[in-house]
């Protein structure tokens, strides 16, 4: 059957088939077109980084009303590879003291990290690395790889600097990593699957966004925390700790590492996009599957968009809110959501779709509603507190 | 030998070689490295097993404990970080000997119990995360366990608070 909508299946049918006409056995032939695609995949998702740093650099310019890179060729296109071009030629700089085993490490970690991300990933029906059926597992376990990465760069480094900014590392990233793992498991909640294929397959009629808002945002904000950028960005913040962990870093390891940041960035965009927007459904993908890769990229470059709205809108917090806000209210809501939403799916799952996604969206605004209440109450009667104590201040005693 | 046998020899190989690193290396930071490697040569091995869960667990659960354990020993430790005394006690034979019988004993258990070196049961059509799930959580099977030891743990944590926490 030679289908062009069926783009990947054909193409990896076609490759089998020449592999096992070329002598090879069908499993010998199986083994060698996965390794093609181990080896593909990976390279194909550094390449995305090239447009991505661009796109991102010419965002972040248009909304704080600068024009961005616009020297070197048409649009500024061709400002990254001056910049990759600047970044090989670079003086390859180990620090007296480090141990450069690990400091070496280090940067490869943190890419290799992030590419292990797109193993899971299902670009299209029948176009993914490996469908796990613990997939939602693999992506928490594989993250835990971008932390270890920069604790070992800030601590192989020989410089305190870099290593306060591995300290902030525990602090935030083991942290927001709670309320990431209990957003990702209200999607596995609704759709009854840890597979992310399986996931994508249930929302076939209705994208998770619309029946659990608030989990989105809890991912939304929890996966820019773990990526580690503005507002986040506490672990190499330039004005308290120089750089943080990447201060000893040149050349192309400081590469890896901003490469690394950018595409972790975009693959987190990838899965929300997967997780809660749907994936590769949207009109006309049954009859021509390959179109879901395409939906795919164009929702998770939306996502990204967030992503880089968020970075270029949002102060810096301080290291005493973050940590605040993570335990005293994402991890509470996160904690308050599974529940709830885990016995209103229960409770409907015989009545129809449609009502049962209104009442789990009900359930999500009500939710929202009261955390805004109790968030109100407390705010305002900690200004209370603080007019209460400012107001009878006797004359003259200060200043 | 099959290539399963291979992959298994290479990862075993692997595993006890950081075991033994884990203990030998004199940096603290190196220690812990080679921990993670060890860890996640079992999980390699679960895997193969097709034991994908617990694989990815195990990954969760001690690379993650690890990364902080590492910031705990940078923390806690002198500034060298390096330990110069010697390595070995007086008394070592005797754990080496205690060691090595509980290796036997081990083995011949495992050796003498039915099934041993038969070729696993292909698993049912049912997703076996699935049946894990089932069988933590019915009355029949290990819910009890399962609730005693998630008992057993909240406790840890309040205790955790208790010591850690303000005494007003």
């Amino acid at each position: 059957m030679v289908n062009l909508g069926n783009f990947f299946y054909t193409l990896g049918m076609w490759l089998q088939g020449l592999l096992m006409r070329a002598g090879l056995s069908e499993s010998g032939a199986r083994g060698v077109f996965s390794a093609l695609v181990a080896a593909l995949l990976p390279l194909l998702a550094l390449l995305t980084a090239v447009p991505l740093i661009w796109l991102e650099r010419k965002w972040i310019a248009r909304l704080q009303d600068r024009m961005g890179p616009n020297r070197v060729g048409p649009f500024g296109l061709l400002q990254v590879f001056a910049d990759m071009i600047k970044i090989f030629t670079k003086e390859d700089i180990t620090p007296l003291g480090a141990d450069r085993v690990v400091f070496a490490l280090a940067p490869v970690l943190a890419v290799a990290g992030v590419l292990g991300l797109w193993a899971v990933i299902p670009f299209a029906a029948n176009a993914f690395g490996v469908d796990l059926n613990v997939g939602v597992l693999y992506l928490v376990a594989v993250g835990t790889l971008s932390t270890l990465a920069i604790m070992l760069a800030g601590w192989s480094a020989n410089n305190k600097y870099a290593l306060l900014g591995a300290f902030r590392t525990v602090a935030q990233m083991i942290s927001y990593e709670v309320p990431l793992v209990l957003s990702l498991l209200v999607p596995v909640l609704l759709s009854g699957s840890l597979g992310l294929n399986g996931i994508v397959g249930a929302q076939r009629e209705v994208w998770f966004v619309f029946s659990a808002p608030l989990a989105a945002l809890l991912f939304l904000i929890a996966s820019q925390a773990e990526v580690s950028r503005a507002p986040f960005d506490l672990l190499e913040a330039e004005s308290e700790i120089v750089a943080g962990f990447n201060i000893e870093y040149s050349g192309m390891k400081f590469g890896f590492f901003f490469v690394g940041e950018f595409l972790h960035s975009f693959t987190m965009g990838l899965l929300g996009a997967t997780l809660f927007l749907g994936g590769w459904t949207g009109p006309g993908v049954e009859a021509f599957p390959a179109l879901g890769a395409v939906y795919l990229i164009l929702k998770g470059t939306f996502v990204y968009f967030i992503f880089v709205w968020a970075r270029a809108t949002f102060p810096r917090i301080r290291i005493d809110q973050m940590l605040d806000f993570n335990w005293k209210l994402l991890t509470p809501l996160g904690l308050f959501l599974i529940p709830l939403l885990a016995v209103v799916n229960r409770g409907l799952s015989e009545s129809s779709l449609w009502l049962r996604n209104a009442a789990l969206l009900g359930a999500n605004v009500l939710l929202a509603v009261l955390v805004l209440i109790i968030l109100g109450m407390r705010g305002r009667s900690a200004r209370m507190r603080a007019a209460s104590t400012v107001a009878p201040a006797p004359a003259g005693s200060r200043r | 030998m099959t290539i399963a046998q291979v992959i298994f020899a290479v990862i075993s190989a692997v595993v006890l070689v950081s075991a033994v690193l884990v203990v030998a290396s004199r940096n603290i930071v190196h220690a812990a490295l080679w921990l993670i490697l060890s860890l996640f040569g079992v999980a390699a091995l679960f895997a193969v097993l097709e034991a994908g869960f617990i694989a990815v667990v195990q990954v969760v659960i001690y690379v993650g404990a690890i990364a902080t354990l590492i910031i705990f020993a940078i923390m806690l430790t002198r500034r060298e970080m390096r330990e110069a005394g010697q390595q070995t006690h007086r008394w070592w034979p005797l754990p080496a000997l205690l060691g090595m019988a509980l290796f036997a004993g081990l083995a011949w258990l495992l050796v003498s119990l039915p099934g041993t070196g038969a070729t696993p049961p292909a698993l049912a059509g049912d997703d076996p995360v699935l049946l894990l799930g089932q069988a933590l959580l019915s009355p029949e099977q290990y819910m009890l366990p399962f609730e005693v030891a998630s008992v057993l743990l909240l406790a840890a944590l309040v205790g955790a608070i208790v010591v850690a926490g303000d005494t007003r």
